[in-house]
């Protein structure tokens, strides 16, 4: 147990700090929402409309872009070796990692969300359901991700790989995303249905994305 | 004869090398008596002739799963028990899989503009099919993205399972969304809707296209190992002028 806290502490550590790279995901999601009205123009019932689609399509581009470094920095230098040859299971030293990675990276992203909403005219209560829709539904977004990170690092020059393999199974993830914040702003369906299957889709890649991943870790360090 | 046998990838080829002209030869057959029955089939009361495309359409569909199915399985047998000729099928079902997927996405399309007046609409089987063909692409990369088979095999079966997750989302999906697609009236609980006029020349169809995937993926097995000798070869006559 603690090994995985301390596993933990560290990653989102290297993270945060010079270098860790996971605030540039907020960074690239302010920018996509930002060039969002340059494309389809600055009206703002439009994008007040659009606002849950062009959020949620953001925040999934801007984990896709950090994910990458989930398992990669750690190969490079090595200390995936030592992870992987440790007492405690790879799967959950994966999901220690996969859990520490949202923290830095998908975490930021929810807490930019109010701000972004402002940017896309979005009234509080749309603002508010998209940021919990964000929160409910980002871990299956790291968690599925880190299948593909896992592959990644196995094929050396996987990056662009990754993002084609990943991106499928993310589509169920963004179409419950979406609808749920739709149903808390416009109707006519309720928010909960929805908003349930999306907590299913994140618990399910809980289970599933450790087990994969720490699989293709396996096969593909030796 | 048992699975293990097969293992051996020389026994493996001479089994298949008696084999398959049979299975040719019976894929024409049946193919040849399906086409008939369905080119004979009555037109439809609503959909007139076009309902003909159904005899193509629908074998596909179903291809494009059960070859996920096939591929799943031998990842469970790259995975679990190391069958030297697990990685072999998945590898050589996976383009066969995407041409059914894209035939059933295309003759559906061309179905769909005569019955629905659109040739694609975002509804949940179709996109789940989309879905299917791209993972299907994805997984067909990754086998080219490495250079070791063994290594690329093991990655890949990783996917693929995970991939199997989208399955019973494209069977069911025209049950639990209720959207343009038509629910399933083949296979489901109390029999068939289908008229027998309809039902027997398409049950012939999915038979012969069952036989054709299985004849096409022994052929690109057997392809596999001889393009993989022939690495070895090349490998060894590399490292001898090395040496």
């Amino acid at each position: 147990m603690t090994a995985l806290a301390a596993l933990i502490r560290r990653d989102v550590r290297i993270a945060l700090r010079v270098g860790g790279g996971a605030l540039i995901g907020v960074l690239f999601f302010l920018t996509v929402v930002v060039l969002m009205p340059f494309a389809v123009g600055p009206d703002l019932a439009l994008l007040s409309r659009l606002g849950p689609a062009i959020l949620w399509l953001g925040a999934l581009l801007a984990s896709l872009l950090t994910l990458d470094r989930l398992f990669m920095a750690d190969h490079e230098d090595g200390s995936l070796d030592l992870i992987a040859m440790s007492r405690t299971p790879l799967e959950l030293a994966c999901a220690a990692k996969a859990l520490a990675h949202w923290l830095a990276a998908g975490l930021p992203l929810i807490v930019a969300t109010p701000v972004l909403g402002l940017l896309l005219n979005l009234d509080m209560v749309a603002t508010g359901a998209v940021a919990l829709t964000l929160l409910a539904g980002t871990p299956a977004l790291t968690f599925t991700g880190m299948i593909g990170a896992a592959l990644a690092v196995t094929l050396h020059r996987g990056g662009l790989l990754m993002a084609v393999l990943v991106l499928p199974l993310s589509i169920p993830v963004l179409i419950f995303g979406v609808a749920a914040s739709q149903a808390a702003i416009v109707g006519p369906m309720t928010f909960g249905a929805p908003f349930s299957i999306l907590c299913a889709l994140s618990l399910v890649s809980l289970v599933i994305g450790p087990f994969a991943a720490a699989a293709s870790l396996r096969h593909g360090l030796d | 004869m048992s699975l293990i046998d097969l293992a051996n990838p020389t026994r493996f080829l001479a089994l298949t090398a008696r084999v398959l002209p049979w299975l040719a030869a019976a894929t024409i057959i049946v193919l040849t008596i399906g086409l008939y029955q369905s080119a004979l089939a009555p037109d439809d009361y609503q959909q007139g002739a076009t309902v003909k495309i159904m005899f193509i359409h629908v074998p596909n569909a179903w291809l494009s799963m059960f070859v996920w199915g096939v591929m799943s399985i031998a990842s469970l047998g790259t995975l679990v028990w190391r069958h030297p000729l697990a990685d072999v099928a998945a590898k050589a079902a996976a383009p066969i899989g995407a041409s059914f997927t894209f035939l059933a996405l295309l003759t559906g399309s061309l179905w769909g503009r005569p019955m629905w007046g659109t040739y694609w609409e975002w509804d949940a089987r179709l996109t789940s099919v989309l879905i299917l063909f791209l993972m299907y692409l994805g997984l067909m990369a990754l086998w080219r993205a490495v250079d070791d088979p063994s290594r690329a095999a093991r990655a890949a079966a990783v996917l693929t399972l995970v991939g199997a997750i989208n399955l019973p989302i494209i069977k069911f999906s025209v049950d639990w969304w209720n959207t343009l697609h038509q629910p399933a009236s083949v296979m489901r609980m109390g029999g068939s809707t289908l008229d027998k006029s309809f039902l027997i020349p398409l049950l012939v169809m999915a038979v012969a296209f069952t036989l054709l995937f299985v004849t096409l993926h022994l052929a690109a097995m057997r392809n596999e190992i001889l393009r993989r000798r022939v690495r070895s070869l090349q490998m060894m006559q590399a490292s001898q002028k090395a040496a």
